[in-house]
């Protein structure tokens, strides 16, 4: 079983360097289709001439797009993400910085979502009809047509504004913070906000693939041989409809990481998704650039370890 | 040809065709759908009109009335912090913010439509290079590769647009690509291409008809998603730019007036709230709808235990024969408003060591019967309305569930008919063994797994000890159905009921189940309920049978007789399907016609319309069994004659 994991990891890493070129690509030539001429873009529409064609070989624009994007390529592998013109330091302290923040929030949220979103399909699916699923299916419903920035204002006004229970934004608090229960009060609406808005697709469709499970014959032979209900729905029914399952909470992840973005805005949260909005104000486009490609490969790396776990729970996936 | 390549949407939304209840009708039906669609009309009718409506511009600022609260008169909804009419302001956004989305569906529509059609169409090459492009693109996240694109293009309402629709295009090529694919061959499609037709018009006259429906449903899965998405743009300051405002940016701009004023950002807020809920729950609708498989409730979780009527429910009221005694069984399943009467009234016995084989073609209610024994059945749709099973003078039917749950596995036990889909693929077998004997008594996990094994050994399973840390999908047909024996052997049973326990294997293995299921009721002294379609198999492991047609007994007695003297037309004509190897015959028998719907019974005798000795009378009045000695009876008014 060991070996055959390892094995199975193996080939899927191998298997992903194909998708990371991709993805490479992807967001060299997004960047590379900027209308008119970057330094341009970069230094603003008061640059000299002089200082944009220094800017332009520096950046290495005057050579021809291959060589352009394997230089690029060649950087990133040193961990050269280039510099940002707007903070003026090297791109891959910045995203150092702000990797960590994202890290703790969306992974909060991933974990929130999957547990609330498995109970309450789970759940629904075993009281079909009654009125426990018909509210967990509306809250679900409420979840999917929320828009993460407006449920974050709601949360900030409820909860720290009239309430006065939570911080309304940061990470920290400025004076006398920076411990582990400061991070989590700071932590919790904006988590919670991103659980909330996540937890309705994983809700759903746990609910849909625990009905489909539960009409199959296993479920009947558990049924025969006298197992309690619950063992059936939460140990038969639930680890078989887990299978399909797993890869849609790896997809999720993307979800959680893009509705970052809103939330980190709203909540002042000092995480990438915050940065790119920033840096796409400021046109600050070497820095979307690595903040995109980093965050992709995050998604991407997410989703291998999904299949993983997807592995280790169905034997009848091979190596 | 074109009745055949055409299911286009507008029929199947009418429901012309196949489906019993249109589509629309459905959608109308389901309450929540159809409030999606007036509030969805009532929003995009006042967006509308919205023009025409004495509302003051939106744009006019007016510093002395900055932040009136709303439901003040002239402003309803208040002024915002340039003292703009936020009602006035909120149409129009809403406008904008329809409009926009609705572009946004209709361009992602149409792009990644065409990119769907054409993999799927021609496949090979052009669908590998175009979906590899589409599974580079869902490799990003959703959201951050509609702000790269905005980076790229610049902050804007157009360019937010055209961002939304590119990350939405690999939605809808992946599902129209699903179902071109599998018209690719079609004989409308062979038909066509052979009549000289061009590749550009066989893609629009017979495939676009017959993706549309998977379009229809993308999209509205999706309007609402992007309608949010494009919002967001706007909210984070990327999309609509000032004086301009959709939902979006009013939302942005009334976000830092959150602690003074939050009727600001609370009017765009609730009304991208109510526009996307609407839109979700018709998108919801249209699916059900345009989707079979969801269709009328076709996903009904089937309870722990067959629904019982208080009628079956009684206390035994007579002198129980033999091991188990069944009587006037009745069940019937409520599908569509339709009674289907499954089984109808058999009644039999088993004696303790004794087999009794059930017989019958399927549908003739013989696994509904030993499924209705420990409430095995779906329900719903499945029901016991009548009779009664006892066991030690108790009905099974009538006892709680927990006591219910103590029988089943226990003192009775199944074997299920194909091993493969009724053992679990993702538990050891070992670990399901152990399982059924925990489920019944106090035993330590290593303790049971060295029983496991002992079990798997009793059934002849080679290296058992190994194989029992096997999984379903590991193990040979003939392995797996040992399995489920040593399962249903586990708590040492009474009676062991098996159901069609060797249809799904080959001859040979089918000997050697049957030869272990006979040692074994031997060296146990267990009971054996063996349901079968085959005499074949009857005579090798049966004392006595029973057979079965249309949900009633029609013939039941020992073995040897019924096959020497069949008392029923019916019978007679089950043993001369059997190929007898050691005979000559010149042909196979085949009973010609169909057994009749249970949900269209005959009054009379329900063989009638197959049989050769059918006279009125036979149609008349249900038909008793009748008695021709102590142990063989048959539901036949010329049973006396015929042995």
């Amino acid at each position: 079983m060991a070996t055959q994991l390892w094995r199975y990891i193996g080939k899927r890493l191998l298997l992903l360097i194909p998708v990371l070129f991709g993805l490479s690509l992807i967001v060299f030539f997004i960047m590379a289709l900027i209308p008119g001429d970057p330094a341009q873009a970069i230094l603003g529409s008061y640059a000299t001439p002089e200082n944009v064609a220094r800017l332009n070989a520096q950046l290495g624009l005057d050579k021809s797009l291959p060589e352009q994007y394997l230089t690029w390529l060649g950087n990133i592998f040193q961990g050269d993400f280039g510099r940002s013109y707007h903070q003026n330091r090297p791109i891959i302290d910045i995203i150092a910085e702000r990797f960590n923040a994202t890290l703790i929030l969306a992974g909060t949220a991933l974990v929130l979502c999957s547990i609330f979103g498995l109970l309450a399909g789970i759940i629904s699916a075993s009281r079909q009809y009654g009125v426990i699923d018909k509210a967990i299916t509306l809250i679900v419903l409420i979840g999917i047509s929320m828009p993460a920035f407006w449920l974050g204002l709601l949360m900030i006004m409820l909860f720290a504004v009239e309430w006065r229970l939570l911080p309304a934004s940061g990470m920290f608090s400025i004076y006398g913070g920076g411990d582990l229960p400061d991070l989590i009060r700071h932590l919790i609406l904006p988590a919670g906000t991103l659980a909330f808005i996540a937890t309705g697709v994983i809700a759903r469709l746990t609910r849909a693939s625990m009905l489909e499970v539960l009409r199959q014959d296993f479920i009947r032979t558990a049924r025969a041989k006298g197992l309690h209900e619950r063992r059936v729905i939460y140990r038969h029914a639930f680890k078989a409809a887990l299978v399909s399952i797993v890869p849609v909470i790896g997809i999720q992840a993307g979800f959680v990481l893009g509705g970052a973005v809103y939330v980190e805005t709203v909540f002042q949260w000092p995480g990438m998704g915050s940065m790119l909005v920033n840096a796409i104000s400021t046109r600050d486009l070497l820095l979307v650039q690595g903040g995109v490609l980093v965050i992709a490969v995050a998604y991407v790396l997410i989703n291998l370890a999904a299949d993983v776990v997807q592995f280790i729970l169905d034997p009848r996936v091979t190596a | 040809m074109t009745t055949n390549s055409q299911t286009p949407l507008l029929s199947r939304l009418l429901g012309r065709q196949h489906s019993r209840t249109s589509p629309l009708a459905l959608l109308v039906r389901n309450r929540l759908a159809a409030a999606g669609l007036v509030v969805l009309c009532l929003v995009v009718i006042i967006a509308l009109i919205t023009p025409w409506l004495p509302l003051p511009d939106p744009n006019a600022t007016q510093p002395s009335d900055r932040l009136i609260s709303p439901f003040t008169a002239g402003h309803w909804l208040g002024t915002d912090q340039l003292g703009r009419d936020i009602l006035s302001r909120l149409l129009w956004g809403t406008r904008v913010s329809l409009v926009v989305g609705i572009a946004a569906t209709l361009v992602a529509a149409f792009v990644g439509s065409t990119i769907g059609i054409m993999a799927g169409y021609f496949g090979k090459r052009v669908d590998s290079m175009l979906m590899r492009g589409i599974d580079m693109m869902m490799a990003f996240p959703y959201i951050l590769l509609a702000l790269a694109i905005v980076a790229v293009l610049g902050p804007g309402l157009l360019n937010a647009l055209y961002a939304i629709a590119i990350v939405n295009i690999p939605f809808f090529a992946r599902n129209v690509r699903g179902v071109a694919v599998t018209l690719r061959n079609r004989e409308f499609v062979d038909a066509a291409r052979l009549s000289g037709k061009n590749h550009f018009l066989i893609l629009v006259t017979e495939i676009l008809p017959n993706v549309l429906p998977v379009i229809v449903i993308t999209m509205s899965t999706t309007v609402g998603w992007m309608i949010l998405e494009t919002a967001g743009l706007s909210f984070l300051g990327l999309g609509a730019q000032p004086p301009q405002a959709d939902l979006g940016s009013m939302l942005g701009e009334g976000r830092r007036l959150i602690s003074t004023a939050p009727f600001v950002s609370t009017v765009p807020g609730v009304m991208i709230f109510i526009l996307v809920m609407s839109i979700n729950l018709l998108g919801d609708g249209i699916r059900d709808a345009l989707d079979p498989r969801l269709k009328a409730g076709a996903l009904r979780r089937p309870a722990a235990r067959t629904r019982t009527s208080a009628e079956a429910r009684q206390a035994v009221q007579y002198k129980q024969k033999g091991v188990l005694d069944v009587r006037s069984l009745r069940t019937e399943f409520h599908l569509d408003n339709q009674v289907h009467r499954a089984v109808n009234g058999p009644t039999f016995s088993i004696e303790a060591g004794e087999c009794l084989g059930i017989i019958g073609e399927s549908g003739s209610g013989k696994s509904v019967t030993a499924m209705s024994l420990l409430g095995l059945v779906a329900s719903p749709p499945g029901m016991i309305m009548g009779g009664q099973v006892n066991y030690r003078d108790t009905n099974l039917l009538g006892i709680s569930d927990n006591d219910l749950r103590r029988y089943r596995g226990g003192e009775l036990a199944y074997i299920f008919q194909d091993p493969l889909s009724t053992l679990h693929p993702l538990f050891t077998v070992g670990d399901q063994l152990v399982e059924a004997m925990r489920a019944h008594y106090a035993i330590s996990y290593t303790d049971a797994w060295k029983k496991a094994v002992a079990l798997l050994e009793e059934v002849r399973i080679p290296n058992a000890t190994k194989r029992a840390h096997s999984y379903p999908h590991q193990l040979s047909g003939g392995m797996r159905q040992r399995v489920s024996i040593a399962m249903a052997l586990a708590n040492e049973p009474k009676l062991i009921i098996a159901d069609e326990p060797t249809t799904a294997l080959d001859v040979t293995v089918q000997a050697q189940i049957l030869a272990l299921l006979n040692r074994l009721r031997d060296d146990k002294g267990a009971s054996l309920m063996f349901i079968t379609h085959d005499f074949g198999v009857v005579r090798q492991v049966c004392h006595r049978a029973a057979v079965m047609y249309a949900g009633e007994i029609v013939e039941i007695g020992p073995v040897e007789e019924i096959l020497a003297q069949p008392a029923h037309p019916y019978t007679r004509r089950l043993i001369s399907c059997v190929p007898d190897v050691g005979r000559k015959t010149d042909k196979l028998e085949e009973i010609p016609g169909l057994p009749p719907q249970v949900n269209n019974l005959p009054e009379g005798c329900k063989f009638a319309d197959r049989c050769d000795l059918v006279t009125d009378q036979c149609r008349q009045a249900p038909i008793e069994l009748e008695t021709l000695n102590e142990q063989h009876q048959a539901r036949c008014i010329f049973a006396k004659e015929m042995v």
